[in-house]
């Protein structure tokens, strides 16, 4: 083979990225490798990379659906900057991936769907493995798609099954070449198409194929099996876990630690959607879901669910969360509890709707007619969302409140090993309905949280009215009263920033608590940071990570923390969000590394700042 | 010792509440209000377990004057929130109460997929054809031609018919009321309280302020006998003073018409009866409109179905009756590892 070997230079991790055509099965062949991954004890991150069309024109780029896997021998925080390795099943999805791969890479084509056809459609002028395109990696060609045809003859499938079984068949060969087991998938593909099933059985089939092509076949010399030891994690019991999984799970925990039962209402919407599907399954958990008309209709109604006295849940994803907002402004007018998840997604408007970003933190602190404040919180990873879940929850019980909390659409997707917490471990916040008819107004406040007393329809003797009218403070009738608006204004804000003192201090993820340089994060750019931050650390540099997951009230003590340092840089994929934040908040001189590009922050990125901050080499 | 006291029943008093009604004196609003208020205590409604929902608008309102629970929301959405609270506590007794503007503008959505979806709701809809607390629009009820600050030559948008819309959408009972026939005003009530299933009640109200008058040809009381029909299940539709006038079915051109018992060869036995059940009759019946035919009032349709939240309710039961859910269990199935 004609090619420039770069050698890796450390194979403590390494990054695959699979990719093909919407159709080609690529999210479930990334999928499954993930979780044989995940099993053999490796530290994985996951980073599914797909089109908004669900089954765009056969062999177009813009319907490449692409999965890439970062795993390690080490903790791994990000799905990787750049793949070692890109498998791509079309000439499309090497045109659209090609240009990532790490120098020296290896790319593994499917040649059986590199014809003159697929070539000029994909946009290569000329087959892109003859002209020297791909020089700078290594290359196996492969007919992947003649080997799954000959695979699947014996089942009597049609010749569309068959090919669709190119997946397994590389799942097979990579499975190979990292040395993972592959009961997983064999039970994955049992349980999908029943044991006797002739699809089924060349789907198992082509996995082994592929996985005895590797064994028997001396493919090129370029590739041989990788071992890839397992992580010492903390002991625990594991599982692979995505953001929306870990999300509805925490929502379910949430309720049940505050011994209420939960509404979740919801329309349908990309990347928030699967939250609704999760939740739709958990009904024994005394989850009712209800798919609304609308987004508004969906906010409404789990409004109305809280005023019930049920824990009324939402969630949706930037648009939808924009028509919500009126819903939201009665709930914090009428002081109800209301949790709202924001899957961030890139915009503005329809924007990218299966692409990330996090440009809705004005939208979820300030995105509201009149002066409206509400707790807002943010989850860094696919786990994370568990316990910021069941904070969201808290808040919203505690201080009778619309809660936002903010994902996005790659943490919602993206999925890692997590250790599976117990419930036992978790403190309870009960709710307690108010009972009592003596001295009972409907704004009858806690003195310590300014809560105000949820006293729910069926309580006898508790009758009374609310509204998105003002109230009378002393008394909860409507008020059109100058001073009472300014009081109960004052009151709305004080109940949200108390909150500051009943939420950790902020602290480092990374580095000391002061010193040249901190990176400020939110959400899912902690991985990227936090690797960066450690890396330039151990080149000797002086900085440090703060990653914010109360993002309003902010944490008490940031000012001080943030002055506590020569320079700030905000790292964020929005056009200056939080740095604007923090710099309204407590006049800073912060810097941004603004990303919106769909994309996850790359670690190089934040390295690359970090050393042009310190005016490092 | 517990001594079980019977409840002293209620009167229509203990359902006012102590707030100052702030509508404009001489509303037809005062006069639903006094209904509403006999009417619960006549059907022995609890305070605790009724609950009003509304929108905005003067109609929205209401829950403030009402003893029970209440929550005046945001414009349009009433139905909306009202499902979350119905889907949240099935056992509670849920009014709506909301306007022309409300139900049928802003909030048209949401009216349509509660009423398809057959939640278990009570819908009053006020229509007095304009917009009264926005100071005197056009509103989706208002005729062609209806002259307001927002259409000073004159509405040219097609008005919708709120029961027709309200059978459209696949409402299983459609009623129709005035504000200040407070007796026939409680039976729709307790019909439409009884009607498990979202009920949907308009009621003609006269705004004196922005549109005074603009039902007079048929609700004055010179004309109230001829311009009035009062339908109910079973029996023959005859209207007018003496009786003589009725409705029938042209077979022909698939229309009704209105007739007159003894001229023209009608006899009785000609006169449609009355039946609830029958959607097509319903359809015809809410379209008829003065001058050229009398207001068709009382129970127009009522059909009922399993309503929306029984089935949810009867779904989350079956999901429960696998036992309750064990999240420790939950989090644990499928593909885990052990680390030690």
């Amino acid at each position: 083979m004609n090619v420039q070997t770069v050698p890796k230079s450390e194979l403590d991790s390494i990054v695959v990225r699979f990719a093909g055509d919407s159709g080609d099965g690529v999210q479930l062949l990334g999928a499954q490798f993930a979780q044989e991954t995940a099993l053999a004890g490796n530290s994985l991150a996951t980073f599914p990379d797909f089109p908004a069309e669900i089954r765009a024109p056969t062999g177009t780029t813009y319907g490449v659906s692409a999965f890439q896997i970062n795993f390690g021998s080490r903790v791994v925080k990000t799905a990787g900057d750049q793949p070692d390795v890109l498998v791509a099943l079309n000439p499309a999805a090497l045109m659209v991936n090609y240009k990532g791969l790490r120098k020296g890479g290896l790319v593994i084509l499917d040649s059986g769907a590199f014809k003159d056809r697929e070539i000029k459609r994909a946009g290569f002028m000329v087959d892109p493995r003859t002209d020297g395109t791909l020089k700078e990696f290594r290359v196996l060609e492969l007919d992947v798609s003649a080997q799954a045809l000959e695979v699947a003859k014996p089942y009597g499938v049609s010749q569309k099954e068959a090919l669709r079984t190119k997946n397994l068949w590389v799942l097979g060969l990579v499975s190979w070449m990292y040395d993972r087991e592959l009961n997983s998938t064999r039970e994955y593909v049992a349980r999908k198409f029943g044991a006797e099933d002739p699809v089924g059985l060349a789907n198992l089939a082509a996995l082994q194929a592929g996985h005895a092509y590797g064994e028997t076949h001396e493919i090129s010399g370029d590739v041989s099996p990788v071992q890839m030891p397992a992580v010492k994690f903390e002991p625990g019991t594991y599982r692979l876990v995505s953001g929306a999984e870990a999300l509805s799970w925490g929502l379910v925990a949430g309720a049940q630690l505050a011994g209420l039962e939960a509404v979740l209402a919801s329309y349908p919407i990309t990347p928030s959607s699967p939250i609704l599907h999760i939740l739709a399954r958990l009904k024994q958990f005394g989850i009712t879901t209800f798919q609304a008309e609308d987004e508004i209709a969906a906010c409404c109604a789990a409004l109305g669910a809280s005023y019930g006295g049920k824990l009324g849940i939402t969630a949706s994803s930037g648009p939808g969360i924009a028509l919500k907002t009126e819903a939201i402004g009665l709930g914090i007018s009428t002081e109800l509890p209301l949790v709202i998840v924001n899957t961030q997604r890139a915009g503005p408007s329809t924007g990218l709707p299966t692409k990330t970003e996090q440009s809705d933190l004005f939208l979820a602190v300030w995105g509201r007619n009149a002066d409206a404040p509400i707790p807002v919180v943010a989850s860094r990873s696919p786990g994370d969302c568990f316990d910021v879940a069941i904070e969201a929850v808290r808040l919203a019980t505690k201080y009778m409140t619309p809660v936002m909390l903010l994902s996005d659409g790659y943490i919602a997707n993206a999925a890692e090993p997590w250790r599976i917490p117990s419930m036992a471990d978790f403190t309870p916040f009960p709710v307690e309905f108010r009972k009592d008819p003596v001295g009972f107004h409907p704004f009858l406040r806690d003195p310590k949280t300014l809560a105000r007393t949820w006293a729910v329809p069926g309580t006898p003797g508790l009758m009374h009215r609310i509204g998105g009218i003002e109230k009378d403070y002393n008394s909860g009738n409507i008020s059109y009263d100058a001073d009472n608006h300014q009081k109960m204004t004052d009151t709305r804000f004080a109940k949200i920033n108390n909150i500051a003192n009943d939420i950790p201090e902020q602290g480092v993820e990374a580095g000391d608590t002061k010193g040249k340089l901190a990176v400020v994060g939110w959400g899912s750019t902690f991985g990227p940071i936090n690797r960066a931050v450690q890396n330039m650390r151990a080149k000797g540099l002086d900085v440090s990570h703060i990653h914010i997951r109360h993002i309003w009230p902010l944490p008490r003590n940031l000012g001080d923390l943030l002055k506590s340092f020569d320079k700030v840089l905000v790292a964020e994929m929005n056009n200056g969000q939080m740095l604007t934040l923090l710099k309204s908040q407590y006049l800073v001189d912060a810097k941004g590394l603004l990303k919106v590009s769909g994309q996850p922050l790359k670690i190089d990125e934040v390295e690359s700042a970090i050393r042009s901050h310190l005016g490092a080499p | 010792m517990n001594v079980q006291i019977e409840p002293a029943k209620l009167t229509p008093k203990d359902f006012a509440s102590d707030q100052e009604v702030r509508w404009c004196p001489g509303c037809g609003d005062y006069a639903i209000l006094k209904a509403m208020h006999k009417s619960l205590a006549d059907m022995g409604a609890k305070l605790e377990n009724t609950v009003f929902v509304s929108g905005i608008g003067c109609s929205s309102r209401f829950p403030y004057y009402m003893a029970t629970y209440g929550f005046h929301t945001i414009h349009g959405r009433a139905p909306a929130i009202a499902t979350g609270l119905k889907l949240a506590r099935p056992e509670l007794d849920i009014w709506l109460v909301t306007g022309d503007g409300d139900a049928l503008s802003i909030g048209g959505n949401h009216l349509f997929h509660a009423l398809r979806r057959n939640i278990d709701i009570n819908i009053l809809l006020f229509n007095n054809e304009i917009y009264g607390l926005t100071k005197g629009q056009a509103s989706p009820t208002s005729r062609v031609g209806q002259k307001s600050p927002s259409t000073p030559m004159g509405s040219v948008d097609s008005p919708a018919e709120a029961c027709t819309f309200a059978l459209g959408c696949n409402a299983r009972f459609v009623a129709r009321g005035i504000d200040v026939q407070a007796k026939e005003l409680g039976v729709l009530f307790s019909r439409a309280r009884e009607h498990k299933g979202a009920s949907f009640v308009e009621i003609i109200q006269n705004c004196i302020v922005y549109n005074d008058g603009v039902f007079s040809g048929f609700t004055d009381k010179d004309v109230a006998a001829e311009m009035q029909i009062h339908v109910k299940h079973g029996e023959p539709m005859l209207y007018g003073k003496d009786k003589t006038k009725g409705l029938r079915l042209n077979y022909k051109t698939l229309q009704i018409e209105a007739v007159v018992v003894g001229e023209n060869g009608v006899t009785a036995a000609d006169i449609l009866v009355h039946d609830e059940k029958n959607r097509v009759l319903a359809g015809m019946l809410s379209a008829l409109r003065p001058p050229q035919f009398p207001e068709v009032l009382g129970v127009i349709y009522c059909d009922p179905a399993v309503s929306y939240e029984t089935q949810v309710v009867a779904q989350n039961a079956a999901a429960r009756a696998k036992g309750p859910g064990d999240l420790d269990k939950l989090m644990r199935a499928g593909n885990t590892w052990a680390v030690t």
